[in-house]
């Protein structure tokens, strides 16, 4: 941790005899605390400078418009971008829906096909789903055991056809790192525009949108220790990237997203990058500490455990595991002290095990005993020791009252039993 | 998922965790579900001469809902005769419990493990009574 940080930020009492208060945070990857740094830079544009952004004649105007133009420059510098290339939307999710829908409608005429892959978010593959219905053709593609695309069967997949390739950096559910740069060559190499829901990736790992050759770039506020209901997208200007905008109105951010600016979120996302941009190296150098000393505490005292996605190109903060013999809803029961997520059927609304999971083959049953445990900025060695004995001693529990448990311990194969499905 | 009270406490202090020998004659046992569903409930009865259920141990893997519903069904069927274990409705275990819509399918389940586990001592039953014969 560097200085700055340690005067901004109490870390919470969590040894074992002093149990915490609160739970312990560890999804990081559902959303971030926000930095007491970023809201510091926020509150003078709530009440002092409350001005209007696009009001151009009066100095009120002027001081919000500086704030929103020096926070769009934050975000441009972490990617390695110009500021005329950062557009600001509400998150992720509309950067994705106007990045894919955007660019599909714009050039439809010249070229109709989309080629995105199966672990993407929700957001990627509902919009792609959308135009499918309106005409396009989409290509999913599938993703190795390890949770990346094959390169190979992506250069197949995009044709003369293709006017967008959409391929997230950094997936939210298990933490691999796409590469990045080799999807951009290839789409550069056939005409085709790059884009990438970086929601996850920003300030984890080193962007660049010219040595990735990425001509549009989802960004997400609240991700990364900024606020929520603020995102940008990034739009290559040279050679440029036209969009059709979604939502209309009095033409700000060059047409491409009307609607006032709101001045303190983007004043928080900007400062949030610019953080993150500064403390990128030390920060994942820590969290790498701490992910390895959570894993080898969970693997030194449990067998039959399995990190889902590959565990080199993946980014510090994740972990995401399944515990054989031990359904995922009822261990986050279990462990009530710690907020996680599971890839387990019975913690979605659906009833279907994480698809993600599904996607890089894992088994069914081994789907429904994952654990996502996502860790951040402010995790201390503390709360991952108390996590890890939490987990640990709950799985052990509950392994004791699993059949399954028991007959993998008389080593009989569970696939070799026929279940009755229900 | 906000669970009622009684799950929890099912959750959290099972009844009659463990396992009887499913080999004794007068052990019955009953194992439905399937590890891709997410839920497998193992559920023994050791019944007496007179046809009453002395003793009843379950297992699952599954979800609080899953292990709160065969932890009840053993609670139940323990003193019951078997026919009267036979009775056991999955809406009863449900509306005890007040099980969210989407969790039904746990009560089912240990309903289904019951008559599996009568099903399985009354086959063994009859087989004794084939060999005597």
């Amino acid at each position: 941790m560097t200085p700055s940080t340690e005067t901004a930020i109490k870390p919470r009492k969590t040894d074992r005899a002093n149990r915490p208060q609160a739970p312990i945070y560890l999804d990081y990857q559902a959303t971030t605390p926000m930095d007491p740094r970023v809201l510091d830079a926020m509150m003078p544009y709530f009440i002092e400078k409350f001005g209007n952004p696009h009001s151009r004649n009066h100095s009120h105007g002027w001081e919000a418009e500086e704030a929103v133009e020096k926070s769009r420059a934050q975000i441009a510098s972490i990617i390695g971008a110009d500021e005329r290339e950062i557009v600001f939307t509400s998150g992720a999710t509309e950067s994705n829906n106007l990045a894919i829908h955007g660019v599909a409608q714009f050039y439809k005429d010249r070229r109709n096909h989309i080629v995105t892959v199966v672990t993407e978010h929700k957001c990627v593959l509902d919009t792609c789903r959308h135009l499918e219905q309106q005409g396009f053709t989409v290509t999913y593609l599938p993703v190795r055991t390890n949770g990346l695309v094959d390169l190979e069967q992506l250069k197949a997949a995009v044709t003369d056809k293709t006017v967008l390739v959409s391929v997230m950096a950094v997936n939210n559910e298990i933490g691999v790192i796409q590469p990045m740069a080799e999807i951009g060559a290839i789409c550069r190499a056939r005409g085709a525009f790059f884009h990438t829901d970086c929601a996850q990736a920003v300030g984890k790992i080193p962007l660049d949108v010219e040595a990735m050759k990425i001509d549009l770039m989802s960004i997400s506020g609240h991700k990364i220790y900024g606020p929520k209901g603020v995102g940008a997208l990034y739009v290559r200007r040279k050679p440029r990237v036209r969009l059709q905008a979604m939502i209309h109105g009095g033409g700000q951010e060059r047409g491409m997203r009307s609607g006032t600016l709101a001045t303190p979120l983007c004043v928080g996302l900007g400062e949030a990058c610019a953080i993150a941009e500064r403390e990128m190296g030390t920060e994942a150098e820590k969290l790498r500490g701490l992910r390895d000393r959570f894993y080898k505490g969970i693997t030194d005292r449990l067998t039959h455990v399995y990190l889902n996605g590959d565990f080199e190109r993946r980014i510090p903060g994740n972990l995401n595991i399944s515990f054989s013999c031990v359904e995922g809803e009822s261990l986050m029961m279990a462990i009530k002290s710690l907020s996680v997520s599971s890839g387990s059927a019975c913690t979605s609304a659906s009833l279907e095990p994480s698809y993600v999971l599904r996607a890089l083959g894992v088994e069914e049953e081994l789907a429904h005993t994952s654990l996502r445990l996502g860790i951040g900025r402010f995790t201390t060695e503390q709360e991952v020791d108390y996590a890890v004995e939490e987990i640990v001693s709950h799985v052990q529990k509950l392994r004791d009252m699993s059949p399954l448990w028991d007959m993998v311990q008389e080593g009989i194969d569970l696939k070799s039993i026929q279940w009755a499905a229900h | 998922m906000a669970y009622s009270e009684k799950v929890i406490d099912h959750y959290e202090n099972p009844r009659n965790v463990g396992a009887l020998d499913k080999g004794a004659g007068d052990v019955g046992t009953g194992l439905v579900g399937a590890p891709a569903c997410g839920d497998v409930m193992k559920l023994q009865i050791r019944v007496g001469a007179d046809g009453v259920i002395q003793d009843a141990k379950f297992k699952t893997f599954g979800c609080g809902s899953a292990i709160a519903s065969s932890s009840l069904a053993t609670e139940w069927v323990k003193g019951k005769t078997l026919d009267e274990a036979a009775k056991l409705k999955n809406t009863d275990i449900a509306q005890h419990l007040s099980l969210p819509p989407v969790k039904i399918h746990c009560s089912v389940l240990a309903e289904d493990a019951v008559k599996a586990a009568i099903e399985d001592y009354r086959a063994k039953q009859a087989q004794k009574q084939k060999a005597a014969e």
